[in-house]
């Protein structure tokens, strides 16, 4: 049905080719790896198992299930209000980036919108916690592959950005900070001014990563062709966010969808690769980091006045019906299918997170690649834990 | 980016053209403006409404699979006092959207990228046999979404290459997501966060 591009092609055949050659040179014995639970390469209690044909890895699944806290379930035992508390939990690096759908989601069912400026101030935190998530991901893609100074130029400039987070919404992790109609607070004084120098130092910090790791002969070499996802495959898997832009898919939720938020003020692009490789991930991330701290400056210049809260009842009833909302987080789609059933918590809710569709892909992509590249792979996958397991 | 209006404009045209593929399979629709648009296919027709979607209409991305229970939960919100006995609850089934027979029901979304729009699909699950046709053949990333709902849900995947426990243990009985699945933490002692809830006084709730 899709037509994959030559390039993705070629290369697709001529890994195969090499797979077959060395099958033909070499008879070995198979054995089982276990990789994980704990692993620094799986970022939490990802447990992968693989069969090996001497380097070779000729099937391997990823086990989840380490850390599933049923996150589905208790919400149906909370309030509306209460929900943002555990959602936040989901992805823990971008964490106000998970409660924005939620929040919308029970918006959009009590036909309720945020005053302009607090669409202003959700997107620039949104954003905020894209750059501190994904600068994490930039550094520690290099610390996988053997480079150990690019992971701690990430953790000093990501305490920035985690700073100014801090500042706003008292929270450095966990800021639980979105209300339904608005926001819980303004921003302090003196906030604007400090996030533009922020800014500068995010974007220096991306060109120092693409000095050290994307002109790197060893970086490249390791990521180039490694882990080639077609665009076909990638959209049945669902992948989303970078991983889905890094095989050509030209999609980003934040401007293809109608959301009351400010994405649409803003002047920025949507950056794909064609080659669906590692290398292709890390570089659509990289160039994702910079768009966003260019929304953030252009948000910081265009700050509407006006208050933070519409008007909601004090005790918060959500009538019935049901509403899916979508954003594009730091890792890719996150959604929520919320079910109301006019009471003061939901029915239910279903939580599509990002990395548990990224991740459902690894058995496909990991099939025929060598035990070293299964790390650059997964590092490259980027996923968090909480979002698979939730 | 395209308008609320033409949006919802290309979703009416794919559910014609699924509607015109499937016949009386397609049972009801519902549109919500600017929101979404719900499709309930027969049981007997789930796999051939993907088929249709992927293969003819140009759904390739699959986003996510999933279920609902409608019975509602016989535990409440779990904010009974355990010493008293409980109280009476209905049990009524009111199904959202698109209606329903069923107590559970499946819900997937698929999505055009190329058009930009997507559809979110039901379907009911029998009773007797809470059973469907599975996904995976059509949409291999259904794979994980399908053993997730089967062992939350009880609902089994016909066709499923490889239907095994994803999160849970693999000894684990009873499906968690079921609304008469009790959430033991809240049943074995009060919930304390009930005594921090002030009524509000009469005639304030609900407004400012």
């Amino acid at each position: 049905m899709t037509m994959i591009s030559d390039r993705q092609q070629l290369s697709y055949i001529a890994s195969q080719a090499a797979d077959a050659r060395v099958n033909v040179e070499l008879e070995t014995e198979g054995m089982t790896l276990n990789i994980g639970p704990q692993h620094p390469a799986t970022h939490g209690t990802l447990r992968i198992v693989c069969r090996l044909d001497g380097e070779q890895v000729v099937w391997a699944e990823p086990i989840p299930g380490y850390m599933h806290r049923g996150y589905e379930k208790l919400t149906e035992v909370r309030t509306f209000p209460q929900v943002t508390t555990l959602v936040n939990r989901i992805d823990w690096l971008g964490s106000f980036c998970n409660e924005v759908p939620f929040i919308l989601a029970a918006e959009q069912l009590m036909d309720i919108e945020a005053p302009p400026r607090a669409q202003h101030i959700r997107t620039l935190l949104f954003e905020m916690g894209r750059i501190a998530n994904v600068i994490l991901f930039l550094g520690d893609m290099g610390v996988q592959l053997g480079a150990v100074t690019p992971v701690f130029f990430a953790f000093r400039d990501r305490e920035f950005v985690l700073n100014q987070i801090e500042a706003a919404t008292g929270g450095r992790f966990h800021p639980n900070f979105d209300r339904i109609g608005g926001l819980k607070d303004d921003l302090p004084k003196g906030w604007i001014d400090e996030s533009r120098a922020v800014m500068r130092r995010v974007r220096s910090f991306c060109d120092e990563m693409e000095d050290l790791l994307l002109g790197n002969e060893i970086f490249e070499a390791r990521t180039r062709g490694i882990g080639v996802i077609p665009r076909e495959i990638a959209l049945q898997y669902g992948l989303s966010g970078a991983n889905l832009r890094a095989s050509g898919v030209d999609w980003d939720l934040r401007r293809d969808q109608k959301l009351p938020m400010a994405w649409d003020k803003c002047d920025w692009k949507v950056w794909t690769h064609p080659d669906g490789d590692s290398f292709a991930r890390y570089w659509v991330r990289l160039q994702e980091v910079r768009e966003s701290s260019k929304i953030v400056d252009q948000l910081l210049d265009t700050m509407p006045s006006g208050p933070i809260m519409a008007k909601v009842p004090r005790i918060i009833k959500v009538p019935e019906g049901e509403a899916w909302v979508a954003t594009e987080n730091p890792l890719g789609e996150m959604g929520y299918y919320v079910v109301s059933k006019g009471d003061l918590g939901p029915f239910r809710v279903k939580i599509r997170s990002a990395s548990f569709s990224n991740i459902s892909v690894a058995s496909w992509v990991l099939r025929g690649t060598y035990v070293p590249d299964v790390i650059t792979i997964l590092a490259s996958l980027y996923f968090i834990l909480g979002d698979i397991d939730r | 980016m395209s308008s609320l209006a033409e949006l919802s404009e290309r979703r009416a045209a794919a559910v014609e053209r699924l509607g015109a593929e499937l016949g009386e399979a397609l049972v009801a629709t519902h549109e919500a403006p600017g929101r979404g648009t719900w499709v309930r296919v027969r049981t007997d027709a789930w796999r051939t409404a993907g088929e249709v979607l992927r293969h003819r209409l140009g759904f390739e991305y699959f986003d996510f699979l999933s279920a609902i229970d409608w019975l509602p939960s016989p535990y409440g919100r779990g904010e009974d006092d355990p010493t008293q006995p409980a109280p009476e609850r209905s049990t009524e089934i009111r199904p959202g959207y698109t209606g329903g027979e069923t107590r559970f029901q499946v819900l997937a979304r698929v999505f055009d990228v190329r058009n930009n729009v997507g559809l979110l699909l039901k379907v009911d699950v029998p009773d007797a046999e809470p059973a469907v046709a599975s996904w995976v053949p059509v949409y291999a990333g259904a794979n994980w979404h399908e053993r997730e709902t089967w062992e939350m849900f009880g609902i089994v995947f016909a066709g499923h290459p490889d239907l095994r426990k994803l999160y849970l243990p693999t000894g684990f009985e009873g499906f968690p997501l079921r609304k008469d699945y009790p959430l033991l933490a809240r049943l074995v002692k009060p919930w304390p966060g009930i005594v921090d809830v002030e009524p509000m006084p009469e005639g304030m709730a609900g407004e400012e």
